[in-house]
């Protein structure tokens, strides 16, 4: 499987607290495709963005356990030091928008020139070259060329997250990580970052992994959905079979608390509350907010191969 | 104003002045710029817009925090806008706030009692009675068994909870009127689902009256009778839930419609439509219709120049837009 852009396999990235081992990412496998957008959705504190962290190596101080397998175009990078691992992988294979990068853009910098570093930096272009390629990327995120020259706080926050995505796409990484892209944005601003999202995976072929808690719009890009509980991976799947019928038990009370704008439906919500990542159950990690277990339930389910080539953890897929 | 009206405000404006420049106004940002509608006891509205659409400013009026600078509030009859210091402090036992962020909202170095306690002896209720209308609003907001809550700090508590503690507070003072600013939208979906049926629960036990402050129309129609769309300082569309929903009027409400997805495959495989352009600047805002720079159903000559009224094309649903002048005003 040399043609895989990513491979994580059994990813896990563990912080050491005053209170214990949070296990933040526990055990976590999927590949990821070329020209493919994957959404990982889950509720605060479920891991998703260690996870993100984890594959980018972007790590605290507080590591307890950070190993497995992260492969980019079929090589191990796990073994990479620090300086390989900055100059072959971050930024120009793997980029990332952070949460609330926008309100991160250095206030004394005009946005060019902040964009233009990785360039300079990664690639060693001269700065007129480098401009051009600038000139380009803004105008594929569309940031109008005369923004160029202001600083962030000139720019409204529609504007500044596509200065954002800017600066992540500029060196043309295969593989770009958003983190809650859109979350504090308005409504009709989110539609205009996911519509140049979509514009720029069918023009460039760019794969993208989608971290959000906000389902109806991840629905905009993906296509695969990956549902994360508690460190785990508990549902993989293409996202035309998971919107319409999603199957492990979190995920179908999940998308039952979410409503929808052209009907009216019931909403229900989970009743009880995610576990401590430091005190984690015993078995399915769902198991005592949900209203399928059975005996079966107190060991621990492995990711299940289901229909239509999709996988979930939970033993009613066995 | 017939006799079930909680709430009248008219013609109401809230214009902040910018710093006077040495010669003359620098001008005014024109954050709610009359705006008339009445609430009826025990009902919920939602006020739904864009960030600086002026929905905030409009909350905090009504909750007395600033004064209007222009128009008139009654509550229960009652003109607010002109209140004396006396009436005000009645008002404000009428009316409860839920903040948008439920950790920012909350002391962190109170316990749950204390931040509760707090209102109650502010105002005047004594000692003995305070702990027990404490015990009965946790218990209304579900924070039991008490005794596992009421000592605790805000930081120990889950997003959910710390909510449940700012409805709490709210309701201490059996208010008439609530009034919740995004009350949900830093929390996840399945906890938005409980908070909102909380708020629906007490709303129907004591017949209160909420006013939503929120940009989520999805949810809107599951803790809401009526919707009011704002842009540009004015509500430019009202209407029953079901009615707008279904049938948006002004083209401004259409284009936010649109570009609201629901969870579906099909959705990453088209474009949504978005109006171009960005809201108006409530200090300089566009002469005629406030929408018509962006509108794609702008009539020249007419929209640019002159403001529109409220038209009603359709029974209790109103809206700011020339395309209804055919239609009672």
């Amino acid at each position: 499987m040399n043609d895989g852009l990513l491979q994580i396999e059994d990813l896990r990235l563990h912080y050491r607290t005053t209170q214990g081992v949070v296990q933040a990412v526990d055990g976590v496998t999927f590949a990821l495709g070329p020209r493919q957008a994957l959404a990982v959705l889950g509720e605060s504190g479920c891991g998703k963005s260690s996870l993100a962290r984890a594959i980018l190596r972007l790590l605290p101080r507080n590591v307890e356990t950070y190993d497995g397998c992260v492969r980019v175009h079929g090589l191990d990078v796990m073994p990479f030091d620090e300086e390989r691992f900055r100059r072959e992988v971050r930024w120009s294979k793997i980029a990332i928008v952070m949460q609330a990068a926008m309100n991160a853009l250095n206030p004394v910098l005009r946005v060019v020139d902040q964009v233009l570093e990785p360039l300079l930096v990664h690639q060693g272009l001269q700065r007129e070259a480098a401009l051009a390629r600038v000139r380009a990327v803004f105008q594929m995120v569309g940031v109008p060329l005369d923004f160029m020259g202001r600083y962030a706080f000139e720019l409204s926050g529609g504007m500044r997250q596509r200065v954002v995505l800017a600066m992540a796409l500029v060196l043309q990484p295969p593989l770009v990580l958003l983190d809650e892209p859109t979350s504090a944005l308005d409504v009709l601003t989110q539609a205009n970052i996911m519509n140049v999202l979509k514009r720029i995976k069918r023009e460039t072929g760019t794969s993208f992994m989608l971290i959000t808690h906000d389902i109806a719009t991840s629905s905009e890009l993906a296509d695969r959905v990956a549902v994360m509980y508690a460190g785990q991976l508990v549902e993989l799947s293409d996202a035309a079979h998971f919107f319409h019928e999603p199957l492990h038990p979190y995920a179908q009370k999940l998308m039952a608390s979410v409503p929808r704008l052209r009907e009216a439906k019931k909403l229900a919500y989970i009743p009880g509350r995610p576990p401590s990542l430091i005190d984690l159950p015993q078995g399915c990690r769902f198991a005592p907010r949900c209203l399928q277990r059975f005996a079966r339930c107190e060991q621990d389910p492995p990711m299940m191969h289901a229909k239509d080539g999709r996988q979930v953890r939970c033993w009613l897929y066995e | 104003m017939d006799n079930s009206t909680l709430l009248a405000v008219r013609n109401l404006h809230t214009w902040y002045e910018l710093r006077q420049r040495v010669f003359g106004r620098a001008g005014a940002v024109r954050a709610v710029d009359d705006v008339t509608f009445d609430l009826a006891a025990g009902e919920a509205i939602a006020v739904v817009g864009e960030s600086g659409c002026g929905k905030s400013s409009l909350a905090k009026t009504i909750l007395g925090l600033y004064r209007p600078t222009r128009g008139e509030i009654f509550f229960q009859g009652q003109p607010i806008h002109s209140a004396n210091s006396q009436t005000l402090r009645w008002y404000h036992r009428q009316v409860g706030f839920v903040q948008q962020d439920p950790y920012g909202a909350l002391p962190p170095f109170l316990n749950v009692r204390r931040i509760l306690a707090e209102p109650l002896s502010i105002h005047g209720i004594r000692k003995a009675q305070r702990e027990e209308r404490i015990r009965e609003v946790l218990e209304e907001v579900k924070l039991v068994p008490i005794a596992d809550f009421i000592t605790k700090f805000p930081h120990m508590l889950s997003g959910g909870q710390q909510q449940r503690v700012v409805i709490a507070r709210a309701m201490l003072l059996r208010p008439q009127l609530i009034v919740a600013d995004e009350p949900v939208s830093m929390l996840d979906a399945s906890v938005r689902v409980e908070i909102l049926e909380l708020l629906r629960n007490l709303q129907s036990a004591h017949r209160l009256a909420i006013i939503y402050i929120t940009h989520d129309l999805s949810a809107v129609r599951h803790f809401s009778e009526r919707i009011f769309v704002m842009y540009g300082g004015q509500i430019v569309e009202k209407g029953q839930v079901a009615d707008l929903l279904r049938h948006p009027l002004h083209p401004y409400t259409q284009a936010l419609l649109r570009a609201i997805p629901d969870a579906d495959a099909a959705n990453a495989e088209t474009d949504r439509e978005v109006p171009p352009g960005e809201p108006p600047s409530l200090l300089h805002p566009p002469p005629g219709c406030r929408f018509h720079p962006r509108c794609p159903l702008v009539t020249p000559g007419l929209c640019d120049t002159q403001e529109p009224p409220e038209f009603e094309p359709e029974p209790l649903h109103l809206t700011l837009c020339w395309l209804y002048k055919d239609t009672t005003p």
